[in-house]
């Protein structure tokens, strides 16, 4: 096994030991995308206004959901102490433990997501759109995140402060995201705004990494 | 041959100076016993050699020869171990991060002398704490380094448990090994033990 596989392969089979973690934020994401259309009534034209900006926040919640936990047992348990000792690099290790993590409980949101806009009457080209949006801004969603679980590791009840620096940083993505899949409506490009996430995705890929690893340095202090 | 030199380390914590001016040189084939009361700063101290924690002022050099896996082994107060996985998975994660691939029945062979027969495939959490801590040393075995930095090492083992591990200790002492640790008991090494102890500051 390579140093980077087994840090890849030792989280699959932590996540497949507690399949909960995996499931939580998958349920909590179908449970409030289908109380949004018995709350707000089922008339069609409503559910499309606002079917992505529900989908997209739904999103954004249950990756907050399940990010508290990225880091806090191998920290609690000292495997991030080893880890740094390690001759690989901290910034290597937190990329694959993040995109692993992505990979566990934010693809299956992206999976199950036909199922969800049909619940909320998205069209053909929306579907695509938010799609598009999906794929491209959920990992910039965990990449963010990260810092802040990174920072927020060595704190008991660090919760709450997490949400509070995630939220902002997420607008963003949010305005652009939804704005994607409003402009798919009408048939019109959506090029413009899936650049700007994928820009986002990228800077997002290139600094975090190193801003985790870092922030994970501050909390062994 | 110096395997970690440190220069005038300081450290302080809560607005309290730990050590200030420390001056350390680790030598090959030396038994450093680091003592001092309670919140004295021996675990801070240790933090600091292994490149943990950054000292308030000084530096820490440590050998980085090629013909080791890491320049030096920390096993601190936390045992490295999640709950969930083995003893054999815990440690073959860990040794394939450090790019050392044992095969399974050197581990096996590992753990029996860890007296942990029986026990290789139960989750850790399982185990009792002194069988977790005997996991946990048992690294010292899966990879080379010129330096043990060892915390505690004998917390929760049973008195057969101490003595092996520190035949062990005594056995990488004289390959040429160097290794510091703490322990509130006195260390019955058959080498020659240089202690240094640590004085609680106001």
């Amino acid at each position: 096994m390579s140093p980077l596989y087994s840090v890849i392969h030792r989280d699959f089979t932590l996540a497949m030991r507690q399949k909960a973690d995996i499931f939580q934020p998958l349920t909590f994401f179908v449970l409030v995308i289908t109380l949004f259309p018995i709350g707000v009534g089922p008339a069609p034209e409503t559910l499309q206004k606002i079917g992505p900006g529900v989908i997209w926040v739904a999103a954004i919640l249950s990756a907050l959901l399940g990010m508290e936990r990225l880091f806090r047992d191998d920290f609690n348990d000292g495997v991030l102490e080893q880890m740094q000792l390690s001759n690989l690099s901290l910034s290597w290790i937190m990329f694959a433990k993040v995109m692993t993590h992505w990979l566990l409980t934010i693809v299956p949101l992206i999976l199950i997501s036909p199922l969800l806009a049909l619940f909320l009457n998205l069209t053909m080209p929306m579907y695509w759109a938010l799609l598009a949006t999906l794929l491209l801004g959920t990992p910039i969603l965990s990449l963010l995140g990260s810092i802040a679980v990174a920072l927020t590791v060595g704190l008991q009840k660090g919760g709450i402060l997490l949400s509070l620096i995630i939220i902002p940083v997420f607008i963003p993505l949010l305005i652009f995201a939804t704005s994607a899949v409003d402009t798919a409506l009408f048939g019109l490009n959506y090029l413009p705004q899936l650049a700007i996430i994928a820009a986002m995705l990228c800077i997002a890929m290139a600094l975090t990494p190193m801003a985790m690893s870092y922030a994970i340095k501050v909390s062994h202090q | 041959m110096d395997v970690l030199i440190a220069q005038s380390l300081t450290c302080v914590k809560q607005d309290r100076v730990l050590f200030s001016d420390l001056d350390i040189i680790l030598r090959a084939g030396e038994l450093v016993h680091l003592t001092g009361p309670n919140g004295a700063g021996k675990t801070s101290l240790l933090r600091i050699l292994a490149g943990l924690a950054q000292p308030e002022t000084g530096l820490v050099h440590t050998n980085s020869a090629d013909t080791y896996d890491v320049p030096l082994l920390y096993l601190g107060h936390k045992l490295a171990q999640n709950k969930h996985l083995s003893a054999i998975e815990n440690l073959t994660y860990w040794s394939a991060l450090h790019r050392v691939n044992p095969s399974v029945e050197s581990l096996y062979h590992i753990l029996a002398q860890y007296q942990l027969v029986g026990l290789e495939d139960l989750p850790t959490g399982q185990l009792s704490a002194g069988q977790q801590r005997r996991v946990s040393l048992a690294r010292t075995e899966l990879v080379q380094a010129p330096l043990w930095i060892l915390d505690e090492p004998y917390t929760s083992l049973d008195v057969t448990g101490v003595s092996f591990i520190q035949t062990r200790v005594d056995e990488y002492v004289s390959r040429g090994g160097c290794v510091i640790m703490t322990s509130h008991q006195a260390l019955s090494s058959s080498h020659l033990v240089r202690e240094l102890v640590l004085e609680y500051q106001i």
